[in-house]
């Protein structure tokens, strides 16, 4: 009896091609590639690289569309990550990736292992991770599963991060029904790297050992990576054992071990095993590089007994890498990895064949063309239509709407809202300052961190309104980006790129698909107007449970950079009698915001316009004025609008305010309006005429509104008293809206 | 009554801690180990109720184990 | 003088600590591999915070059995100055140079923020840059900072004047409300009866440095600096 005949599988037919979650036609394709039926672990080896996860067939030909040059570009997308230049040969290395159907399934360990799969992709390039970040989006905290759900992802990010030693020093969190059986988890994070230090997934060389290093592979979320492509429904709870568990432990000793190893010359390349473990680490190796390569799988530590070809191929176990060294080197290579206690094996050795051929006690298994699987995967143009909903929410007319007398406690409901209200009960369980570089801690527009070798900083903001994405995805797109970009300039630095992690529905529904491309439209002209390329990302398709999607919701990370990090402003008032400027047009946009949805209950209207070239002047102003040390502080104004944003100032020195306006609408549009390209800026006496003479120079709109004074926020227009509260009474529901849920 | 409910990672599932300590015990001379799995024991002072097993067995399955990683038995004392 | 910081496999504050050493206080100092036994003639030990051994089995269990401790224990013996921070305070307390133990935060959940700290003794190596009963700031970070100590134990801490630093509220009160993980008395930090054992939740290497808004930590360094040189 043959070895592949000894494990028993079953003949492959279209039935197990379709349990593996191939189409028919994907079938024909597979059978018409390798001219001849795929065997068992082939097939297994086929559905797992095809998948929506590993292929973006539905989405390659819109991601194209996105840019991705720009002067700081070092590395664009199609590697483990994305870098960019900030200081000379420092560069920075990021990217944002999706962990949402295992976080749904384990809360805990789906989001620790998302976590742990991200620093993996920045580490396998060479770079220490410096910074984590978060964008989580939950439903509603008024029922136990999302309590539940919440607790668990917190926990996990937590747990994951803190032991692995990478500072989680922001992120966002957002709450809608539309996530109640759908949670978002997108795990950011940032590394810095040498420029000749930079690794890429490379097998090169014939005769070259590849060799395996990390935890042993047991039978962890095989065929994970399909079951992130499907939709769930209520057999979902059958699928649990798929769920891999997290050993930050182990990461943090693969971390230390590769960068010591990255020091010398012994290797060629490195890929992590993410999704799809082995088969997409040594396929993407392999066509990477145009050559092949040969794996011994009876050679793979495994963790489990009586594990066949097919289970360690689509193995998920986590802590894994696979790397091509140098002929000769092995023995250097064992040793970094040994004196970490870490397992390695050598695996395998590079070929020229053009093949990816597996071995089992020196029979071969399973052979495939690396390059043809991986470049003729399929890919599919979908249909695309508007859904009817956009025209009924267009309906919506701002002035029928009824008029609230009592704007006070509009306000406090506003600093209720979970969306606005402080985050403190999620970011204290998150170690922010491991690493001794935070300079801006979470809580304020952008997070900053120095970097000890340069007088330069990296500014980080992560943002997506999915509301403005479903009423406008078009819009929502490029305001994701936009208001990432001011977030980041608020801190005093420049934007340079974004990486993005795109949340969606089914994108076999054509209305699903139109929210995609639409909202890749608004985030590509983002993009160019503000000179930001897209330098890594990831799709996430499938979001929905029994029918139902999620908003749409393309994360955006911008990461900028800042000159001399001692400049970094904070987003709360610095003292008292200084003069509080609005920069920037209000324009009383009302659709789609949270005083909209908080105040009256609704989701109705069209999002804020777009101005991308105020926003740019508002971004250079920023860098400029920031530059010269004329600001005090800074905040956009963006969700919960001018008097959310004016009061989140006033919350941490406890510095309180007076401003006056003179306009003919209102109060509530006044109050609450989320129109874009706006920021409150703080100005010493001392450099108000400067700060005038630039924002003139800047062609900005500006407008002096009032002081920093008292312990009470007052906003008067027309002369009426609008706003009158007590900054302790504010502070304290801002403070506690999240935090009494959850305790 | 007494019950203890031991609950443990199921076989299949990786167990970090028991992988450590497992290292320690080696390097500190203990070579014999050849595996260690961590688990908790939950001891449950109980009065009479109807359907206590059930009841036991509920409880362990929806509060005391996660039965999407660990599995759980019981032993009923005096 | 020159410094030694231990590297356990998951110490992931031994950098931090390192940096503070050598870049801020400009201390000659190294680092110390855990399965090695050559103290490599340091005369100051640092014990970094992290997750040694991934913080399995009990915080600092599994590192109090590396053969670097056999050294430290013999170090400290012989009055070498050692700190533990955070973990390291977990270290000690596990290899009993330091009586106690450090049990999970009250709320079971991990913690990171900035704690106001009262001074009480200022006559150790490591706090001679205080005043009696000042109050400072230095932030935590862990899941398992809960001192606990039984009452007979705790008696004596308080008459040998062991206890070094315990959690406050801005104007220096130690009541509960400003106990972030239900420690014994508020403690957070304590020494051994020669006083030249230190371990402490908090996280000095954090606060050394303007850029990071706080220099509060910068004086326990500096303190040991000028301790060893003679200086004070």
């Amino acid at each position: 009896m043959s070895v592949y005949n000894s494990f028993n599988y079953p003949d492959v037919d279209e039935k197990i091609a379709k349990e593996m979650g191939l189409k028919t036609e994907e079938y024909e394709l597979a059978k018409k590639i390798l001219g001849r039926n795929p065997n068992y672990i082939e097939i297994g080896i086929i559905s797992s690289m095809w998948s929506e996860h590993c292929s973006y067939k539905s989405s390659k030909i819109h991601l194209k569309k996105l840019p991705t040059q720009g002067k700081c570009v070092v590395q664009g997308p199609g590697e483990n990550a994305g870098i960019i230049e900030i200081d000379g040969d420092i560069c920075a290395c990021f990217k944002v990736e999706s962990h949402n159907h295992p976080s749904y399934i384990e809360p805990y360990q789906g989001a620790a292992t998302g976590v742990g799969g991200i620093l993996r992709d920045v580490f396998t390039m060479g770079a220490r991770p410096v910074a984590a970040m978060n964008s989580l989006r939950f439903g509603t905290l008024d029922n136990d599963e999302t309590i539940k759900i919440m607790d668990g992802v917190v926990a996990g990010i937590a747990g994951y991060g803190n032991c692995f030693g990478v500072p989680t020093v922001g992120g966002e969190v957002f709450f809608d029904e539309c996530y109640q059986k759908n949670p978002l988890v997108n795990a950011f994070a940032l590394g810095i790297v040498k420029k000749d230090k930079i690794f890429l997934a490379k097998a090169e060389g014939v005769g070259n050992p590849i060799i395996y290093v990390g935890a042993k592979t047991g039978r962890d979320g095989i065929h994970g990576a399909t079951m992130a492509s499907e939709e769930f429904s209520a057999d979902s709870e059958s699928k649990r054992p798929n769920v891999q568990i997290g050993d930050p432990f182990k990461e943090k000793l693969l971390l230390e071990a590769c960068l010591e190893l990255m020091k010398n010359e012994y290797i060629i390349g490195i890929q992590d095993m993410g999704a799809a473990g082995l088969t997409s680490s040594s396929f993407e190796m392999a066509s990477k590089s145009g050559s092949g390569v040969k794996l011994y799988l009876d050679k793979v530590p495994v963790r489990e007994k009586g594990m066949t070809p097919y289970e360690i191929m689509l193995s998920e176990s986590q802590e894994r890498m696979l790397m091509v060294a140098k002929k000769g080197f092995e023995e250097k290579v064992i040793e970094i990895f040994k004196k970490w206690d870490l397992d390695v094996a050598i695996i395998g050795e590079v070929t020229d064949d053009g093949f990816v051929r597996l071995f089992w006690n020196g029979e071969e298994v399973a052979f495939l063309p690396a390059d043809p699987l991986s470049n003729n995967a399929p890919v599919y143009d979908r249909p695309y239509k508007k859904p009817e909903y956009i025209e009924d929410l267009r309906s919506f007319s701002p002035l029928k709407l009824k008029k609230i007398d009592d704007l006070n406690t509009c306000l406090f409901n506003l600093l209720n809202s979970q969306n606005i209200a402080s985050k403190r009960w999620v970011f204290e369980q998150y170690d922010y300052m491991v690493r001794t570089n935070t300079v801006v801690i979470p809580g304020s527009d952008a997070a900053v961190i120095r970097i000890k070798e340069s007088r330069k900083g990296i500014a980080l903001s992560s943002d997506c309104n999915p509301r403005y994405c479903y009423v406008n995805p078009k819009k929502g797109g490029s305001l994701a980006v936009v208001e990432a970009a001011r977030n980041v300039a608020m801190s005093g630095a420049k934007p340079l790129a974004i990486t993005n992690c795109l949340n969606f529905g089914n994108p076999e529904k054509p209305e699903i698909m139109w929210q995609f491309v639409e909202a890749l439209e608004g985030m590509k002209e983002a993009c160019l107007a503000l000179d930001t390329p897209v330098v890594s990302g990831n799709v996430s398709f499938y979001n929905e449970t029994e029918g139902k999607g999620v908003y749409p919701t393309p994360t955006i990370v911008m990461v900028g950079a800042i000159d001399d990090v001692k400049n970094t402003l904070k987003s709360s008032f610095k003292s008292f009698n200084s003069h509080i400027i609005v920069v920037g047009k209000d324009k009383y946009e009302i659709g789609a915001s949270e005083y909209l949805k908080v105040c009256h209950n609704l989701v109705a209207g069209d999002a804020p316009e777009v101005e991308l070239d105020a926003e740019k002047k508002l971004i250079d102003f920023m860098v400029d004025a920031s530059g010269r040390k004329l600001l005090n502080s800074a905040h956009d104004i963006s969700e919960g609008g001018f008097a959310v944003a004016l009061a989140e100032m006033t919350f941490e020195n406890e510095i309180g305010c007076e401003v006056s306006f003179n306009e003919d609408v209102r109060d509530d549009f006044l109050l609450f309006s989320e129109s874009q390209a706006r920021a409150i800026i703080e100005v010493s006496s001392l450099n108000l005429e400067k700060v005038e003479e630039l924002l003139k120079k800047y062609g900005l709109f500006y407008m002096i509104a009032g002081k920093t004074v008292g312990n009470f926020i007052s906003i008067r227009n027309k002369g009426r008293k609008i706003i009158d509260v007590n900054i302790l009474a504010a502070k304290y529901i801002y403070e506690n809206a999240i935090k009494g849920k959850m305790q | 009554m007494k019950i203890k409910v031991y609950v443990k990672l199921k076989e299949t599932v990786l167990d970090p801690q028991g992988e450590a300590i497992l290292q320690s015990a080696k390097r500190n001379g203990y070579d014999f180990i050849d595996s260690v799995r961590v688990g908790k024991i939950f001891e449950l002072e109980v009065s009479k109720t109807e359907n206590l097993n059930e009841k036991i067995d509920e409880i362990s399955k929806k509060m005391l184990a996660n039965p999407i990683i660990e599995e759980y038995s019981i032993e009923v004392g005096e | 003088m020159k410094a030694g910081v231990v590297v356990f496999p998951g110490s992931n504050c031994d950098h931090d600590c390192y940096h503070v050493l050598k870049h801020v206080l400009e201390v000659d100092t190294v680092f110390l591999w855990h399965k090695e036994r050559d103290l490599k003639g340091v005369d100051f030990i640092v014990l970094p915070g992290g997750f040694s051994y991934g913080d399995y089995l009990r915080c600092g269990a599994i590192a109090s059995h590396s053969e670097i401790i056999d050294s430290v224990v013999e170090f400290a013996e012989k009055g070498g100055l050692v700190l533990g921070i955070c973990n390291g305070f977990q270290v000690l307390t596990e290899t009993r140079l330091l009586p106690g133990a450090l049990l999970r935060n009250r709320d079971l959940k991990f913690i990171c923020k900035n704690v106001n700290l009262v001074v009480s003794n200022v006559n150790t190596p490591f706090t001679r840059f205080y005043t009696p009963g000042e109050i400072i700031k230095i932030p935590i970070a862990h899941m398992d900072g809960n001192y606990f100590i039984d009452e007979k134990g705790l008696n004596e801490l308080i008459e040998n004047e062991q206890v070094v630093f315990r959690y406050c509220s801005e104007t220096g009160e130690t009541f509960d409300d400003a106990n972030p993980n239900g420690s014994v008395d508020n403690i957070a930090g304590i020494v051994n009866k020669k006083g030249n054992v230190l371990g402490m939740m908090p996280h000095p290497e954090r606060c050394a440095e303007e850029i990071l808004g706080n220099m509060d930590g910068f004086h326990i360094f500096n303190s040991v600096k000028k301790y060893l040189k003679g200086g004070i």
